[in-house]
């Protein structure tokens, strides 16, 4: 407590110094996780790839921004942000009513169902809540498909994973006997080396509610600005064919979903 | 008769307002200050959603914790006797391998050994198929259960050991003049005497261990601070670990008092009345 | 073989470079602790040894608080708890900017915290080892409070709770790897990610504790000899 004050004092004397600046936007820093291959992955040389990496560009070209790239643990992604270790979250972030509560998204930039993945000699038959009774199910903690599971999925028991890497070990290992994330993660797990283990059970209808209307950049309440700047720059990618071109390089099939 | 007592004695003089004085009362000022703001905010919250959500995770991640600490606390206790003979030992390779499992845990942070344990041992997952002990590897409940075992059996041995060699070696010589057997000296003489020594630093791992059984919650274990973390990470509330502090706070407080109370009891015949 | 060499090698391929950067940041991060918390755990000391009641009550509610937290607790509270501080307070006195807590600070921080509640217990058993004639000697000497506590206390202070204190530099070496929670790329982190990503999870944890190993002898080593150092006065017996 008294070391908060402490920091706190200090906080204010720099501030007292420094001056108030309005919010300029000419840098942003994106925060992003690094681990949700492929959407964003964190290279052994410190780079970092994947689709949300490459729209984040895409946008930042657009609003003739710089941007900087910050990685950070998911479950402690949106205190970072309101906090402000970083202005906006790149990093397939679903928008739900939930987060809602305590950031603002942008427009989605795409959306992908949940799906189950299990291992190749399972005998879970399909995705559905009877069929996994009693069966363990790994995700990513603080995920949309994590309250999924806790939600739809009541009859198997769930278990929490820092980042995907860990559940994709323990279902290998087989300490856990499926997992749940976005289908296109599943997919392009399934489609490696490492994934050789297991296969898609099926793809789980999306709970609006639960699952969202697609990822979105979320942005602290009070930047209203940058949010539209980023929305703006959503809907000029999308036209001008420079979202088509960052797609077609992932994936071969529509993730944006309808309008 | 009061009169006459304060006419007899001086007046006491008046404390002067040192540094240390003023420094003191300030410092309690602020610690005050801050408790009855910790106090305003948990009564605030005693009846939010977050409390009526919660309560009852964070009711079953203490059963977990405490059932992990007292499971780990007793297997070390048994496996730490071995260690602590070995380590004793006359035998050069028993007295090595047993100073090497002490070094090797005690110089090794439980963060580490029990993601050696946890993810480590998947690595070897057929093998330990061929041998039939898969299913107690499988389980992070085990894996996590073993490690805190392991470790604290390093820390307990030590205890142990350093307890028994501060036992004078006049009483190993005064019960053999008595012609009773290594047995009987070491059980009846020896070790009563140096588990008062050992009371102290047990308690002190008792504790540690207690702390330490948080990093669970880092391997897929709902203890109390796995479902802290959970808490956090679907309300973003800050009171999520604000409980949490107190939970544990309350339960180490505890546990130094009952310690301490048994201490007393058990060493009243070593103080020296006046 | 060939293939663990590849992995540990500094190359793109290998992690060795990666974890080379974790050692440093683990060292680091216990370096900047130690000097803090000494020196703050010398002050408790001084606090508790103290003559007056209410600096002795408030110095031991601060380590009754420190010691009996979790660690990991202790760092989630400082890192999420003093950034949300420092940001209300910022924004009640209608600052436009904050000042941002990265996780080495909020390692540093919750690390001194804890590191300076155990170290006051070891100096204060050192301040009470050392006799009440050393004081009566050193007033007789006419020297005043400080020189007292300069030239004849912290000494003989020093070589006694130079054992207590070397313990608790090897609990605080291990403790920095909590700080792997929070995000900072220290050895368990940086063995953390390549274990996952190269799927040698016992590997990189084996390195990982090997590593802490080989700090913790060349802790040792250091610190004996410190120990010798302390010792340089006394009589050969």
């Amino acid at each position: 407590m008294r070391i908060a004050t402490l920091v706190a004092a200090a906080a204010m004397t720099l501030a007292a110094f420094g001056g108030a600046e309005a919010k300029d936007w000419s840098k942003v820093r994106i925060g992003t996780e690094g681990a949700y291959p492929p959407f964003n992955v964190l290279g052994s040389d410190g780079s970092l790839t994947g689709f949300d990496i490459d729209i984040a560009k895409a946008l930042c070209e657009e609003m003739k921004v710089e941007c900087e790239f910050v990685t950070s643990d998911w479950d402690g992604i949106i205190p970072a942000l309101q906090a402000g270790k970083f202005d906006a979250i790149i990093a397939s972030m679903s928008i739900t009513e939930e987060r809602k509560q305590k950031v603002d998204f942008t427009n989605k930039y795409y959306n992908t169902p949940p799906a189950i993945a299990v291992p190749k000699d399972s005998k879970i038959t399909e995705a559905t809540d009877a069929a996994l009774k009693g069966m363990t199910l790994g995700a990513q903690s603080s995920t949309t498909h994590s309250n999924y599971a806790e939600a739809k999925l009541k009859s198997a028991e769930l278990k929490l994973y820092p980042t995907p890497d860990e559940y994709k070990l323990d279902v290998a290992n087989g300490r856990i006997d499926g997992v749940i994330d976005d289908v296109v993660v599943l997919s392009d797990w399934l489609a490696t080396a490492d994934g050789s283990c297991c296969k898609l059970l099926g793809t789980l209808t999306s709970d609006p509610v639960i699952n969202g209307e697609g990822a979105g950049i979320a942005i602290r309440k009070e930047d209203q600005d940058l949010k539209d700047m980023f929305n703006t720059a959503i809907a000029a990618i999308r036209a001008n064919g420079k979202y088509k071109e960052v797609q077609d390089k992932y994936f071969a099939f529509d993730v944006y979903g309808g309008e | 008769m009061t009169e006459l007592s304060t006419a007899i004695r001086p007046p006491v003089p008046p404390r002067p307002w040192t540094a240390a004085r003023i420094t003191g009362h300030v410092l309690m000022a602020l610690w005050i200050v801050s408790f009855a703001f910790l106090l305003l905010y948990l009564f605030n919250n005693i009846g939010s959603d977050f409390v009526a959500n919660y309560a009852p995770k964070y009711l079953s991640g203490l059963v977990i914790t405490l059932q992990l600490v007292v499971t780990s606390v007793v297997a070390g206790a048994l496996l730490s006797v071995p260690v602590a003979l070995a380590r004793n030992s006359k035998n050069r390779i028993l007295s090595g391998i047993a100073y090497g499992y002490v070094y090797f845990f005690r110089g090794t942070p439980l963060l580490a050994q029990t993601f050696l344990f946890y993810y480590g041992v998947g690595t070897f997952r057929e093998a330990f198929e061929t041998v039939g002990l898969w299913w107690f590897f499988r389980e992070a409940w085990y894996c996590v259960l073993l490690a805190f075992a392991l470790n604290t059996a390093a820390y307990q041995a030590e205890i142990l050991r350093g307890a028994v060699l501060n036992v004078a070696r006049g009483q190993w010589e005064g019960g053999q003049a008595l012609g009773l057997t290594r047995n009987v000296i070491f059980f009846k003489i020896i070790l009563p005497q140096a588990l008062i020594t050992a009371l102290r630093p047990y308690g002190n791992e008792i504790i540690l261990m207690l702390k330490g059984s948080a990093i669970a919650a880092i391997v897929t274990i709902f203890d109390l601070m796995g479902e802290t973390r959970r808490a956090y990470s679907r309300s973003f509330d800050f009171q999520a670990y604000i409980w949490a502090a107190v939970i544990y706070l309350m339960m180490v407080e505890t546990l130094r008092q009952v310690w301490e109370k048994l201490e007393q009891r058990l060493t009243r015949h070593l103080v020296r009345s006046e | 073989m060939t293939e663990v060499l590849t992995l540990l090698s500094f190359g793109p391929d290998g992690w060795g470079d990666e974890i080379a950067s974790g050692i440093l940041v683990t060292v680091s991060l216990g370096l900047a602790t130690l000097p803090f918390g000494l020196v703050a755990g010398f002050l408790l000391a001084l606090a508790k040894n103290s003559r007056e009641p209410s600096l002795r009550l408030a110095a031991g509610i601060y380590t009754t608080i420190f010691r009996g937290l979790p660690e990991l607790l202790t760092l989630f509270l400082v890192y999420f708890g003093v950034q949300i501080a420092v940001k209300s307070l910022a924004e009640a006195m209608g600052l436009g900017f904050t000042i941002e807590v990265n996780s080495f600070v909020a390692g540093m921080i919750a690390l001194t915290l804890v590191f300076s509640s155990y170290a006051s217990e070891a100096f204060l058993s050192a301040f009470r080892g050392i006799p009440r004639g050393q004081y009566e000697g050193s007033q007789a000497l006419g020297l005043n409070k400080f020189l007292t506590m300069r030239h004849v206390v912290l000494p003989q202070l020093i070589r006694l709770a130079l054992p207590a204190l070397a313990n608790l530099w090897l609990i605080l070496l291990k403790e920095t790897s909590l700080v792997s929670t929070i995000g900072l790329a220290d050895v368990v982190r940086q063995t953390g990610v390549a274990a996952r990503i190269t799927k040698e999870p016992f590997l990189f944890y084996g390195l990982a504790c090997l590593i802490y190993l080989v700090l913790a002898m060349i802790s040792s080593s250091g610190i004996a000899r410190i120990e010798r150092w302390s010792k340089r006065g006394e009589a050969v017996r």
